[in-house]
């Protein structure tokens, strides 16, 4: 009988290996080259342009008594908690009262949603404009006799954040609501039945039985936002440049800035890896629970 | 990891009954928890509608009529100026050309971005879901993982490629950074699409003498026009709506509508013209919009699987 | 010549080895039936043989060729699958000649050959409609019919009849014996269920996590089942295991608590020790009642216990000796429960197995 042997395996289905070559070279060179490189460049003194001379943690010395860096760094928690918070509440309401077998649920939700698809430059102009205190609702309101009506967020420096947070949260609530009304309506129809013949109410039934059942959704959906809450940047810079001051700076803008305006590459670097850092530290835990809980399940 | 927690991308042939209201039955005849449930569900709509009213009444208005400072209020005297001004000649920076460069520039960054994008990620779909080999899974991993890391983390090392690529600065650089970025999302929305198909189907073509590029493009191709649809929406909002790309590797001349958009609005020095401004963010938001009431449900399923794009 | 040759195959996947050193010849123009319970590794080996897996060991001869690292399309084989996979876009002819046009066939050939098999099976008038519009049972015609086009030797059949109703599979059983009778083509079918493997076989191998337990002629396999796993598989209502023991006082016997059967003209495989543990299995089948019970060689009275009527016979528990014991009666027969029933069988009918290796003796 004769024997065929293995072919090389490097040379089986080559097709598919040759298809994929530029996701291998995007996950190569993209996301783990130009990602280390950045780290590694974060220890270097580079100014304009990347340099060779390795200072250790001098950047980020450097970046931490940085008033700017600060007040970008208190800016991004501040807003990202409470981001987090307003759009998962809203967004689980809204959610829960769409799934209550009401008339025109597609066009209540095709309201919610639409701010999602909008660019975060549109949406900061139009609520910069919004929250004009001059000719915006302050002074709306104002002429219709209340004199003493302030609503001056935008301007105090303050309250920039809170202008901010009205935007974000316009923009980006009807995505949660999306994912939690698939959430929602994810849970077996069976638990409905037996919280009606157990006899409890409905608000109680969302909030102890199906929210705790929407553990995975939650926390994909927290992922997701939280990841795009470190990215902020667009929004700033359309709607209040930072401003007023300093007042409104946050990370992202802190690298853009120091990458392309200011020339200090290092600084650039420093605070992008810092970046990084924060994201690795909301994703592991996530990665650890999903890993863990499939091993579990094997 | 829980890749498979955001797959929603097959197309339900018909309703399944997980995907209806959950809730309380409601009750015929209406009774105060009703009206106080359509109340909230009313006062947030005017919420979320607002904005949109606002920016259409001002880009309405002339600037005498704004400054009586009433946004709310209809135009008196509609007035189609602001539109024609954002459109063609409002500033830009150093032009005063309007709009309309920006439109096209997005147009010529938005069409070849999809394209290059969806090919390349649906093949990777392909490959990753059908043809699995060593390594495969490790690859895809790292890709979506990737889609988490800020994009300020790389994009110094980015300007640098293009730059030795020739392509910094240029139409195929934008291009270029659109592509890579859109892999995960789009390499996974496809994996998953493909991997939920039979797998029979797939065995029966390899036995029919299809190759890897037969199976494909004859067998899977034709069968998967919903998440082709899906992806397209995704990307064509996404790189539409795109800023710091398109502001940091098009170059000037191709600044995308959104580049120019904020430079109309906040670098222009002289009298702010709230109307012109209003008028070209509502120009720059129509096609996105456009995109979105025209699509519904697929805007939503691309929603929920983009999810990962965050 | 043998069909397929299939040499010490093995496939694992990752840590878990699904087949493990597998042999088995199949000879030309047979029709062979793989059955097994699901997930023993039924699919896997189709699936090797059709060339869609990859081997972790072993070697496959086909028609005396090898191609254990063939493109599943060289290797002359036609294979038909449960879910019917047919190209959703394509029409039936496009699904038909597919593969033909893949294999660059000349065009009056394609016309010729996807004709006549549309004759074969009856599906000439679907020729220009969408799977989508057909019913199960046509699309599995048209599945068959993908196979039938490519010309070959080898077909292979992955639980081709499992997604349709009752009465279709019978119709279609039927008529894949038909189409063998006339195509005589080497056949693997895959199936679980065992009415289908009865029928079609020629020869069946049984297998059981991953190893074939017993290849024969579906007669040997009903009557001389070579261990209790593929006596308790096959025949339904299953083979009744009584415990006890092995004796040779005088003659060779079967002795529990309160029986002792002798066995006669037992046709021992191996010779067992005395006392050694074993089970005697009898199909419910092979158990007289009422006057025909006196005269076999042992004989008992029971009483009734649960009656299930299934109008062409009554299957009728009870116990023997304090063990579980049903066995069939003629449907028409009258029996309730509590009644006191002679029963009787040939120990010949019946099987032996050892308790501990659960081999036949
Ligand atoms: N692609 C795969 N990866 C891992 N395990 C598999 C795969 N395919 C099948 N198996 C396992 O191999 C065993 C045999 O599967 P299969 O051949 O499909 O069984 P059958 O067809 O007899 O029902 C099962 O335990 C199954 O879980
Ligand atoms: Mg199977």
């Amino acid at each position: 009988m004769s024997i065929a042997k293995r072919p090389n395996p490097l040379f089986r289905n080559l097709n598919a290996k040759i298809a994929a070559l530029p996701m291998i070279a995007t996950t190569l060179v993209v996301f783990l080259g130009c990602s280390i490189w950045t780290v590694i460049y974060s220890f270097s003194k580079s100014r304009a342009l990347p340099v060779n001379e390795f200072v250790g943690f001098a950047q980020y010395e450097r970046l931490f008594r940085t008033s700017r860096w600060l007040i970008s760094l208190e800016n991004i928690v501040i807003y990202g908690v409470l981001s987090l918070l307003i759009s998962f509440v809203i967004g689980f309401i809204l959610a829960a009262l769409i799934d209550q077998k009401i008339r025109f649920e597609d066009t209540f939700r095709t309201i919610y949603l639409y701010p999602f698809a909008l660019s975060f430059i549109v949406t900061g102009i139009v609520w910069q404009w919004i929250l004009n205190p001059s000719l915006g609702i302050q002074e709306t309101v104002r002429s219709w006799g209340f004199e003493n009506f302030t609503f001056d967020l935008i301007a105090n420096r303050g309250t920039v954040l809170y202008a901010l947070l009205i935007a974000g949260i316009w923009q980006g609530t009807g995505f949660v609501m999306v994912l939690m009304l698939a959430g929602i309506r994810g849970v077996d129809r069976e638990i409905w039945n037996a919280a009606r013949i157990d006899g409890i109410p409905v608000w109680k039934t969302y909030l102890f039985v199906i929210v705790p059942m929407m553990r995975g959704v939650m926390v994909t959906t927290l992922v997701i936002v939280a990841a795009g809450i470190v990215k902020l940047y667009d929004l700033v810079v359309a709607m209040t440049q930072g401003g007023p001051g300093i007042a409104s700076e946050v990370p992202a803008k802190y690298v853009y800035d120091f990458m392309f305006a200011r020339a200090n590459v290092g600084q650039a670097l420093a605070a992008s890896t810092v970046m990084l850092t924060t994201v690795l530290i909301i994703l592991i835990p996530w990665v650890y629970l999903e890993y863990g809980k499939k091993k579990a399940q094997r | 990891m829980t890749v498979e927690s955001y797959e929603i991308t097959r197309a339900k042939p018909s309703k399944s009954s997980a995907k209806e209201p959950s809730g309380a039955k409601p009750l015929r005849r209406i009774n105060p928890t009703r009206i106080m449930l359509y109340s909230v569900l009313l006062v947030a709509a005017v919420y979320y509608l607002l904005p949109l009213y606002v920016m259409m009444m001002t880009s309405l208005k002339g600037l005498p009529e704004i400054r009586l400072g009433n946004i709310f209020a209809p135009p008196m005297e509609v007035t189609f100026a602001p539109w024609a001004k954002a459109w063609d000649t409002a500033c830009t920076g150093l032009y005063c050309e309007g709009l309309k460069v920006g439109f096209w520039n997005s147009v010529r960054i938005t069409i070849p971005s999809v394209i290059m994008s969806i090919t390349i990620a649906s093949v990777n779909g392909y490959a990753l879901s059908n043809w699995k080999f060593k390594g495969s899974e490790v690859f895809f991993t790292i890709l979506i993982f990737g889609s988490f890391i800020p994009y300020q983390v790389m994009l110094y090392p980015l300007v640098i490629v293009t730059r030795e690529l020739g392509i910094f600065g240029s139409l195929q650089g934008v291009i270029f950074i659109h592509t890579i970025f859109g892999m995960p999302i789009l390499t996974l929305l496809f994996r998953n699409y493909f991997a939920a198909l039979p797998e029979e189907l797939f065995k029966a073509a390899r036995v029919d003498g299809a190759g890897f590029w037969g199976i494909f493009l004859k067998v899977l191709v034709p069968m998967s026009a919903p998440i082709f649809v899906v992806a397209v929406i995704l990307q064509v909002t996404g790189i539409w709506n795109d800023f710091l790309f398109g502001v940091i590797f098009a170059g000037v001349k191709n600044f995308p509508m959104t580049v120019q958009l904020n430079n109309i609005v906040n670098t222009t020095q002289g009298v702010k013209e709230y109307n012109v401004n209003m008028a070209a963010t509502l120009l720059t938001g129509a096609v996105p919009l456009a995109v979105y009431f025209f699509s519904g449900r697929f805007f939503v399923r691309g929603v929920a699987a983009g999810a990962v794009k965050g | 010549m043998n069909s397929i040759s299939i040499r010490d195959l093995s496939l694992k996947f990752g840590e878990a080895t699904v087949l493990d050193q597998l042999n088995l010849d199949v000879a030309e123009g047979e029709f062979l039936v793989l059955l097994g319970a699901s997930g023993c590794g039924k699919s896997t080996l189709l699936n090797c043989i059709a060339g869609l897996l990859d081997l972790s060991e072993g070697q496959i001869i086909i028609n005396g060729t090898n191609v254990t690292w063939a493109e599943p399309k060289d290797r002359g084989i036609g294979m038909v699958f449960q879910s019917y996979a047919l190209y959703p876009q394509m029409t039936v002819r496009g699904n038909l000649t597919f593969g033909l046009k893949n294999a660059k066939v000349p065009r009056e050939d394609i016309e010729h050959r996807v004709n006549r098999a549309a004759q074969m099976l009856q599906i000439e008038p679907l020729l220009n409609r969408k799977p989508g519009q057909l019913s199960g049972g046509q699309r599995q015609r048209v599945a068959i019919g993908r196979a039938l086009v490519r010309d070959v030797d080898v077909f292979l059949f992955d639980e081709p009849l499992s997604n349709l109703d009752a009465k279709l599979r019978a119709e279609l059983r039927v008529e894949l014996k038909r189409l063998h009778q006339k195509l005589r083509n080497t056949m693997i079918y895959v199936t679980h269920d065992q009415v289908e493997a009865m029928t079609l076989a020629d020869r069946i191998a049984i297998m059981r996590d991953g190893v074939i337990q017993q290849l024969a002629d579906p007669f040997t396999i009903y009557n001389q089942p070579v261990n209790k796993y593929v006596a308790s598989f096959i025949g339904s209502p299953a083979m009744n295991f009584l415990d006890g023991a092995y004796g040779i006082d005088e003659q060779p016997s079967f002795t529990s608590n309160n029986l002792d059967i002798a066995l006669g003209r037992y046709n021992f495989k191996t010779r067992a020790e005395d006392n050694r543990p074993i089970y005697l299995g009898i199909r419910p089948e092979h158990v007289h009642v009422g006057n025909a019970a006196q005269e076999q060689p042992f004989n008992s009275d029971i009483s009734v216990e649960v009656v299930e009527p299934m109008g062409s016979d009554t299957l009728v528990w009870t116990s023997l000796d304090n063990q579980p014991f049903h066995f069939r009666m003629d449907g028409q027969a009258t029996v309730n429960v509590g009644d006191r029933l002679p029963i009787g069988f040939d120990p010949v009918k019946a099987s032996l197995f050892d308790k501990t290796s659960e081999l036949r003796l």
